[in-house]
């Protein structure tokens, strides 16, 4: 049972924490560094309905970020105010909602994750989905790249901006939920960051650029679940840690 | 002088709204096939507006009517891309699905004739190199419309003789199309078979010699330019 759950949450670590750093890549480019960090609170409301209704934890993050995101994505477009303003919005209306209604028992776990007592179906979902999301954003990269270089330029070679947007979006609100079981909703933002931003420090092109926020991803978060299981620290705060001093490394070997 | 027949482009009554406020009113006008079109005007006067409208990107009144199965390039103004993205050079045009030998070709075309640019960043060549490279992206699918949205906006004096020249050159080595957009007076005699005034409304349009009179840029400008026209022999 404790083997069975070791195994469960290094391979769901290495799965959550390669995915975020892909989409991550794709985040820190499109100057959206700090969305994740928002919709980890959107995620809240869900968490914890989950926690009081004795449901799974991702699915209520998933179905959360999913009203959220779709909110933020309708607003967007109806009002042509700037995400980042809408996200801020819905952020603080999520997270006074969640602590309303969040037991204070169950903070902990909200708020910094708990890879370590994954059980059978988290597990499955998270591998299932980070798969899913990992093809996703492969078939969408080098479309959101163009649009982030220019929208106009995209839509001129037939691009659907506001459909790659929303794909985009939703991949990202997936990801937010998976790496909330790791690292908890007030981390979830670093883990998308930390590794873009060291990857991007070290590399002379966009394919090194996302072969290290992926690789940094798996490794900060392996080592992570890995260090948690020799010393008993939480693994969420462990993972960002880690995360970091790679980061601060990277400069060492700075790439112009 | 217009038959119908080889028009690549025709536009009819279009207008193009933007909260209410008409950018662009009720214009009509032409486009032959390896033609080349200077759209000229102040700023404001709707021309980066209409070069988006004809590639459907904003929605309009009228009728826009490009030849079947055309295959248009476009590039937008003042497009520089910042240093956030760390793309190569060869990557930039892989977006397009582009080959290794191809993109070689592409930029060797524009006279980029060094090819360890490919393994630069987009973000740290010059300007010029970046417009230049520019030029070759968008030429290397293979267009038969090249729509450029002020050329030089962002280019320092010296190299905006350049960059015309290369399109003049391109213009010549691949008879293409093409649909620039510029206030500057002086490229259109040696560029352009058609000038399009603009200032939401046509103010002139014609062969360069017809249209631009010092009534049509006076009108276009609002009387503050002192033009001459060029003879030619």
């Amino acid at each position: 049972m404790i083997e069975e759950q070791i195994f469960y949450s290094l391979i769901a670590a290495i799965f959550v924490g390669g995915s975020t750093g892909y989409l991550g890549s794709l985040m820190v480019t499109r100057r959206m560094a700090l969305v994740g960090d928002a919709l980890g609170h959107v995620a809240l409301p869900g968490i914890a309905m989950a926690l009081l209704y004795n449901f799974n934890v991702i699915l209520g993050a998933l179905a959360s970020l999913f009203f959220g995101i779709l909110l933020i994505w309708f607003l967007h477009f109806k009002t042509e105010l700037h995400t980042e303003v809408l996200t801020g919005i819905i952020f603080a209306v999520s997270l006074a909602f969640a602590f309303l209604i969040l037991p204070s028992e169950d903070l902990e776990t909200a708020l910094i994750g708990d890879i370590a007592k994954i059980n059978t179906l988290e597990f499955i979902i998270t591998v299932f989905l980070s798969s899913i999301i990992f093809l996703i954003v492969r078939y969408i990269y080098s479309k959101i790249v163009l649009m982030t270089l220019s929208e106009d330029l995209a839509k001129s070679k037939k691009i659907n901006v506001n459909l790659n947007n929303l794909i985009y979006l939703l991949s990202v609100g997936i990801i937010i939920a998976l790496g909330i079981k790791i690292v908890g909703s007030l981390l979830i933002g670093g883990l998308v960051i930390i590794p873009a931003a060291a990857s991007r420090n070290l590399s002379k092109n966009l394919s090194q650029y996302v072969f290290g926020a992926v690789f940094i991803g798996i490794f900060s978060a392996l080592s992570g679940v890995l260090l948690y299981r020799a010393t008993g620290f939480s693994a969420g705060p462990i993972i960002i840690l880690i995360a970091a001093m790679v980061f601060l490394i990277s400069f060492l070997f700075k790439q112009k | 002088m217009n038959s119908s027949m080889n028009n690549i482009l025709e536009v009819n009554n279009l207008s193009v709204k933007f909260r209410n406020e008409k950018i662009i009113d009720n214009l009509s006008f032409n486009l032959k096939e390896k033609d080349n079109l200077v759209i000229l005007g102040p700023n404001g006067a709707g021309k980066s507006v209409l070069l988006k409208t004809l590639l459907g990107l904003l929605p309009f009144e009228g009728e826009i009517k490009w030849k079947k199965e055309v295959r248009i390039s476009y590039v937008p103004q003042k497009f520089f891309p910042s240093g956030e993205i760390p793309l190569s050079v060869e990557e930039f045009f892989k977006l397009k699905k582009i080959e290794k030998n191809e993109i070689e070709k592409s930029l060797r075309s524009v006279g980029l004739t060094d090819l360890e640019i490919m393994k630069k960043k987009i973000g740290v060549i010059s300007t010029g190199e970046f417009q230049r490279a520019m030029i070759a992206w968008s030429l290397a699918d293979n267009p038969d419309v090249l729509l450029f949205d002020e050329p030089t906006a962002g280019i320092d004096i010296g190299g905006e003789e350049t960059i015309y020249n290369l399109l003049m050159q391109i213009e010549k080595e691949l008879n293409l199309t093409m649909v620039i957009v510029t206030h500057e007076l002086n490229i259109i005699y040696k560029f352009a078979n058609s000038v399009l005034c603009l200032n939401k409304k046509a103010v002139c349009y014609g062969t360069p010699e017809e249209a631009l009179t010092p009534e049509s840029i006076g009108q276009l400008y609002g009387g503050k330019i002192k033009f001459y026209q060029h003879q030619h022999d």
